[in-house]
């Protein structure tokens, strides 16, 4: 963490960036914040620890309009959303100095909680430097351990690798954490039978709270206006009208990053009512590396997306009713 | 004071729901929510806190105001009706319970909300004690005891029994009609309570949050606060999503909104989220344009705006769940807490 601040210290200082997109310690051991710091002193608070899974390409689209170049801190995963927002113009290469901090899986509070942890007062482990394979927890209710892999982000079960895709400089060692295949619970859903499924996300999606923070979150989610957000549909933003609603803005989000989504995990997240949203995202993964070969959104700048281009040896679109 | 083994509580449960509605934390998909008692629903006591409030009992997400229903050229409007059974709202925490007192605020003063009043003098709360207070709590700031909630009937949950106490006529009829599965407290039971207390209390005073300072925070800080450079800086990270708003016992504010049925249309209301961009658009536009305006409208509404209208009483109650929920791990103790240090720092 010293060596990007260091380095942030540098950059700010020899006029290289005007600002530094990281994150803020928070006031209690596991919520730093995205921030920005415009100067040198501004850093004392910079902080990055396993709990820093914000992804933070998505805030360049905003940092891309501003003065001068942004230093950015990016894990391996976050550069693949960085890059697709290259592809899509959302983001200016030009305006970010992107530095590429390591990563050897990243923290969910929730899921630490989940083991019964709560009255948390410190946690240690967590450090990016630590090599404990356990989170050693002071809580108002005793001490408790819990291992870094279990309180891992489910993103993190089925990491892409330590390999930045894009940087200017990388900043620290990463660690492949992927210990399971991430299409395996998708494998499992597209066994049940159509009622199974339909129960499976009528169960999930009915927790949904329309809050949008899968939306607001998401790297591929940037249009300037969301439809869900006009007041000229019966599509409103806040409520579900009915259940049927509530299963439509997912599935039609789903549809709407379907090849432009790079699998970042952000909306699974930060979804206070913890729905796998990501389900549906590697439902489409699998469909699409199915019918047209492996395909990884974000991979690089250049490559055709598979909805965008056309090739003769495609399937065609009949096969979703063939395949029943 | 009475009490009931927890084991019996399924059967307490069954006997309110025989003759009115009760909802209660309920588990679903991993996460614990209220909802309403049904036979094969998994409540579940021991979660501190809900996803969401409960305040969905009195005041839903989204609720139907009236219907047109168009017939030729005949237009039949048909109001929705109004609560009219009895309902009970067991499980709730202290502070949700002061939740409900900043609605009624709102929603009681004239003009009254009639939804909202019908719902609030047919139900009857249930509290009860927060056994481990967890390190997002701050109800003490506001002046809440979490270990002796101000409702209908006050319980608390020790050693494998329920201690039920009635505070109010309400609690008093509800005690009535599960007479018969509750047991008297002794003097030993009464104790109990008294150490369970006294144990709640201890550990709050060393939540990190107890101590969190309101000094500034009122109703006569409004230029002040408004205008303080601040918020350009503590907006940022905020992604504009209605998570705070939506998970919060004391956010009040909704829209109203048509829904088009085919043959009519259905007028209904939904919480609105001051985080939203469209967040009391009128004809002329939205009266805040940037982020950073919606994002100070959340926290001075609450701690600013509400106490100069309400006596000073904060518009928050230190549940925490905005705490715990935020995406970008922003709150409103973070707010708090950066007021102080530039004041500190001046």
């Amino acid at each position: 963490m010293q060596e990007v601040i260091n380095r942030a210290k540098e950059l700010l200082a020899d006029g290289t960036v005007a600002r530094v997109l990281g994150w803020k310690a928070g006031d209690l051991p596991y919520n730093p914040e995205p921030a920005y710091f415009e100067s040198v002193e501004s850093l004392e608070d910079f902080v990055y620890n396993g709990f820093c899974g914000a992804n933070l390409s998505k805030y360049m689209i905003e940092a891309s309009k501003l003065e001068g170049k942004t230093m950015v801190c990016l894990k391996p995963c976050d550069t693949y959303s960085f890059n697709q927002l290259i592809k899509e113009h959302r983001v200016d290469r030009d305006k970010a100095y992107i530095v590429g901090v390591g990563c050897k899986g990243k923290l969910d509070i929730e899921k630490i909680r989940k083991q019964g942890v709560k009255g948390i007062e410190s946690i240690k482990g967590a450090e990016i430097t630590d090599e404990a394979d356990n989170l050693t927890i002071q809580t108002l209710y005793g001490e408790k351990t819990c291992s870094y892999a279990d309180a891992m982000l489910e993103r993190c079960h089925v990491c892409k690798g330590k390999e930045h895709k894009i940087y200017d400089e990388i900043i620290g060692e990463s660690k492949d954490t992927k210990d399971a295949d991430r299409f395996t619970e998708v494998a499992r859903i597209e066994a049940m039978s159509p009622e199974e499924k339909f129960a499976f996300f009528q169960k999930e999606l009915s927790k949904c709270i329309r809050c949008n923070a899968c939306r607001n979150v998401c790297p591929a989610c940037s249009c300037r206006k969301c439809v869900f957000d006009s007041n000229k549909f019966d599509s409103a933003q806040k409520a579900n009208v009915d259940s049927f609603e509530e299963k439509m803005f997912h599935i039609i989000r789903a549809f709407h990053v379907a090849g432009r989504c790079t699998d970042c995990g952000e909306c699974s997240r930060v979804c206070p009512q913890g729905i796998p949203l990501h389900l549906f995202n590697r439902k489409f993964i699998k469909d699409i590396n199915e019918f047209y070969g492996d395909f990884q959104a974000g991979e690089d700048t250049e490559a055709r997306g598979p909805l965008t281009d056309f090739t003769f040896d495609d399937v065609e679109p009949g096969i979703v009713g063939e395949r029943g | 004071m009475y009490k009931i083994a927890k084991e019996n509580l399924s059967a307490l449960f069954r006997l309110i729901a025989e003759s009115q509605e009760l909802y209660l934390p309920v588990r679903t998909a991993e996460q614990v929510n209220f909802g309403v008692w049904r036979e094969d629903a998994e409540v579940d006591l021991d979660t501190l806190k809900s996803v969401k409030s409960p305040k969905d009992a009195f005041f839903p997400q989204s609720e139907n105001l009236y219907t047109c229903i168009k017939e030729g050229k005949k237009i039949q409007i048909e109001p929705e009706a109004l609560k009219e059974q009895k309902f009970v709202v067991f499980g709730m925490k202290a502070c949700d319970v002061q939740g409900v007192q900043v609605l009624d605020k709102v929603f009681l003063a004239d003009p009254v909300d009639t939804f909202y009043a019908a719902r609030r003098d047919h139900g009857t709360i249930v509290a009860m004690a927060c056994h481990e207070p967890e390190e997002s709590c701050f109800c003490k700031v506001f002046g809440i005891d979490c270990a002796e909630p101000a409702a209908d009937v006050a319980t608390w949950m020790v050693e494998g029994n329920l201690y039920w106490k009635s505070l109010t006529e309400k609690g008093e009829a509800l005690t009535k009609d599960v007479e018969s599965l509750l047991e008297s407290a002794d003097d030993a039971d009464e104790k109990k309570v008294e150490d369970e207390k006294a144990a709640i209390r201890s550990i709050v005073e060393k939540l990190p949050y107890s101590n969190l300072s309101l000094e500034g925070w009122n109703g006569d800080a409004l230029s002040e606060k408004f205008d303080s450079p601040l918020w350009e800086e503590l907006y940022k990270p905020c992604l504009a999503c209605g998570t705070c708003t939506f998970v919060c016992p004391t956010c009040q504010c909704y829209d109203i909104k048509d829904y088009n049925t085919g043959h009519g249309v259905k007028r209904y209301r939904c919480w609105d989220s001051c985080m939203y961009s469209d967040f009391t658009m009128m004809a002329h536009g939205n009266n805040r344009t940037s982020q950073m305006q919606r994002y100070r409208q959340r926290f001075m509404h609450k701690l600013v705006y509400f106490p100069a209208n309400n006596d000073g009483m904060y518009s928050c109650v230190g549940c925490g769940r905005c705490v715990e929920k935020c995406p970008a791990s922003l709150n409103i103790v973070k707010v708090i807490k950066a007021f102080q240090k530039q004041g500190g720092d001046k």
